[in-house]
């Protein structure tokens, strides 16, 4: 697969995607950055720390299920599900800021910044940092703010400045422009970015920190069944859970990989977030993508149920895995989200975060298609507790 | 020898500092830019940085944040921007104008059918705050072969390696970042900024213009004594939006002469 691309991830390469499009102030942070990396990637006591860490902090492994109810009732692949939400502060999002907190401390920074969508990411830095001793602010968009409250008040539990960003949409992007713009005044401090996406280093290095998923499964469904998975599925905000279950595999070519973005109300623009089926390349917060655009150039407000999907750019090694063809992406809307949150949450008594319910909905799709020798492996990338109220509303319940 | 180069070469023989304010093209109402430019031209600018809007300027501060979306609410894109050089010309502007803007847009447009649209329509280089001189290639070579200028940007925080790199692929000045910080006026001047600058000059012979958080008369009187160039935008930009329609090009003219006025005086230079 990756002979016949220009493939140099380690200059932020993936074919024509990636690269370093910062300004020049945070140039000498991100190399400084980017030499650490490199350094501590290969260094046997920093991973047993990390992986110490994941064993006795974020509860790591975390289990492979076996979903027989939604099995029976889809009646067609066998769907294994990969229980991130079972995690400390419940998403894989602890496995990216575990990784790159414990980095920021070996380089001695004493200042986190952070960016959030659906407050996932940024309460798992606001509990590493408290695990760790660091300052931490982290930048949320106001209209965020207001859809995912228990996140709010649970970062401010853990010692975090949240700070609410009234910009554009005041959803992720904003945030991140915020958070870059700390960076760029404090560049002293360290950027913890929360997904697969802007410049080089982050996409290789939020890849490496969640390619434990794609790992642990492997093992896991090998030993569970005795074969690899059919179809792996993972919902695709920026990307990194779905990067993180997608690169283990990456080279088994059987296993057919499958992104699920954000339908939103359906593919008009301003109405949802699917990249792939509504945006083209384009270059966005240090980035070369696939972006939700306008004709002009100006990055387009985007729309998705679940806030951490609710993104314009997709991270660059999934665009370069689409037009490479070795992953195939779709998306689910609001609605059929919200049908495969109800669904997991019946068959399974499992509460899926929104964002994963994206990946349940392809499942609900796919599964009746397939034999029932067939496995689906799917990323249950965080439990859906902090998205209750916003499924109350929906649904008309008041609470 | 770019107009750009031209202009800083007659002001060092004159022992001035060159005097570059900004507007956001289509701030505050979509056709000021053709009013405003003019005014600062009568109040003793060098040359004009011409910002055109995008939707998320992660370099920029509150103002100019606040200008772009007003002016992108004002419907300007990139074609009202080629056309209002076009008129700019037109009218009689003789100084460099720079275009400055983020790289999606011009990206979008097509690097090297925009640069070649900017010289029709009379540009003279370009200042785009995200695209590092790594990502640079294409933009390079589409403004050396349309002999346009492409100003890099150097911070504080850039080592001597890099300054001697980015020094080596700028053309018409450097353009000097005053701060560790987005654009947006400022109280003080950073106090590194003279040893920021006395490292650039070790790597380059280049022509340095000063820009991030000038923002008053004081500003560019210490500047004149440190660099070649004064970069003025976001204070600005304030004045023009505290003022009402039909005082703006009047206040404008005046902000810029106090700012000539006083890099002048810096300058010891008595017309």
């Amino acid at each position: 697969m990756t002979d016949h691309v220009v493939l140099d991830e380690l200059n932020g390469r993936y074919g024509d995607f990636g690269g370093r499009y910062v300004p020049e102030t945070l140039v000498a942070a991100i190399e400084e950055l980017t030499e650490a990396f490199f350094r501590i990637r290969t260094d046997p006591e920093f991973q047993a720390e990390l992986a110490h860490l994941h064993r006795t902090y974020t509860g790591r492994p975390t289990a492979l299920t076996f979903a027989r109810r939604l099995t029976e009732e889809l009646g067609g692949a066998q769907i294994w599900l990969k229980r991130e939400d079972l995690t400390h502060t419940g998403a894989h999002k602890i496995n990216n800021a575990l990784g790159q907190g414990l980095l920021a401390k070996r380089m001695g920074k004493q200042r986190i910044i952070a960016e959030t969508g659906a407050g996932q990411h940024g309460v798992a830095t606001a509990a590493v940092c408290a695990l760790l001793g660091l300052q931490c602010v982290v930048y949320m968009g106001t209209e965020d703010m207001e859809r995912q409250k228990p996140n709010v008040f649970r970062m401010r539990l853990l010692g975090a400045d949240v700070r609410g960003v009234n910009t554009g949409a005041k959803t992720l992007k904003d945030a991140v422009n915020e958070a870059m713009r700390d960076w760029v005044s404090n560049p002293d401090s360290y950027y913890l970015l929360g997904s697969a996406l802007g410049p080089h280093p982050y996409p290789l290095m939020v890849r490496e920190f969640q390619s434990i998923i794609g790992i642990e499964a492997r093992e896991q469904i090998l030993a569970a069944t005795g074969k690899l998975p059919d179809t792996i599925i993972a919902c695709v905000g920026g990307g990194s859970n779905a990067i993180g279950i997608f690169h283990p595999f990456i080279n088994d070519e059987s296993v057919d990989l499958r992104g699920v973005e954000a339908g939103g109300h359906g593919i008009e623009p301003g109405r949802h977030a699917a990249r792939f089926a509504g945006g083209r390349l384009g270059v966005f917060q240090g980035t070369r993508s696939y972006v939700l655009q306008n004709s002009d150039g100006q990055i387009a407000n985007t729309h998705s149920i679940s806030a951490g999907l609710d993104y314009a750019a997709v991270g660059p090694e999934h665009a370069w895995l689409h037009d490479e063809e070795r992953a195939f992406y779709t998306y689910a809307t609001d609605e059929e989200a919200l049908n495969g949150f109800q669904l997991l949450c019946r068959t399974e008594g499992i509460i899926p975060a929104l964002e994963s319910s994206h990946a349940i909905a392809e499942a609900v799709r796919l599964a009746p298609t397939m034999s029932k020798e067939s496995i689906i492996l799917v990323n249950l990338s965080g439990r859906g507790d902090k998205d209750i109220f916003t499924v109350a509303d929906v649904l008309g319940v008041q609470m | 020898m770019s107009r750009i180069a031209q202009t800083f070469e007659r002001l060092a023989s004159q022992g001035r500092t060159a005097l570059m304010p900004f507007l956001t093209i289509g701030y505050p109402e979509r056709d000021s830019a053709l009013s405003l430019a003019q005014a600062l031209v009568a109040g003793g600018a060098d040359m004009l940085e011409l910002g055109m809007p995008f939707s998320d300027p992660l370099a920029d501060g509150a103002t100019i944040q606040r200008t772009t979306d007003i002016a992108l609410a004002n419907g300007v894109d990139l074609e009202f921007c080629l056309e209002t050089v076009r008129q700019l010309r037109a009218a009689g502007l003789s100084i460099p104008l720079l275009l400055m803007g983020y790289f999606n847009p011009m990206f979008q447009y097509g690097v090297e059918r925009f640069v070649a649209a900017a010289k029709a329509a009379g540009a003279d280089g370009f200042i785009v705050p995200d695209l590092p001189p790594e990502e640079a290639q294409e933009f390079h070579a589409a403004t050396k072969a349309h002999e346009l200028d492409l100003v890099f940007l150097l911070a504080p925080t850039s080592t001597d390696a890099r300054i001697a790199k980015v020094a080596g692929l700028s053309s018409g000045f450097i353009y000097c970042v005053a701060l560790r910080g987005v654009t947006g006026a400022r109280a003080a001047l950073a106090d590194d900024l003279g040893d920021f600058l006395a490292r650039v000059r070790q790597h380059s012979q280049l022509p340095r213009a000063v820009g991030f958080g000038i923002s008053k008369p004081e500003h560019v009187a210490s500047v004149a004594t440190m660099a070649e160039g004064a970069i003025c935008a976001s204070a600005l930009l304030d004045y023009i939006g505290s003022l009402p329609n039909d005082q703006q090009a009047a206040g404008a003219q005046q902000f810029v002469q106090k700012l000539r006025d006083a890099a002048d005086q810096a300058n010891g230079y008595h017309q």
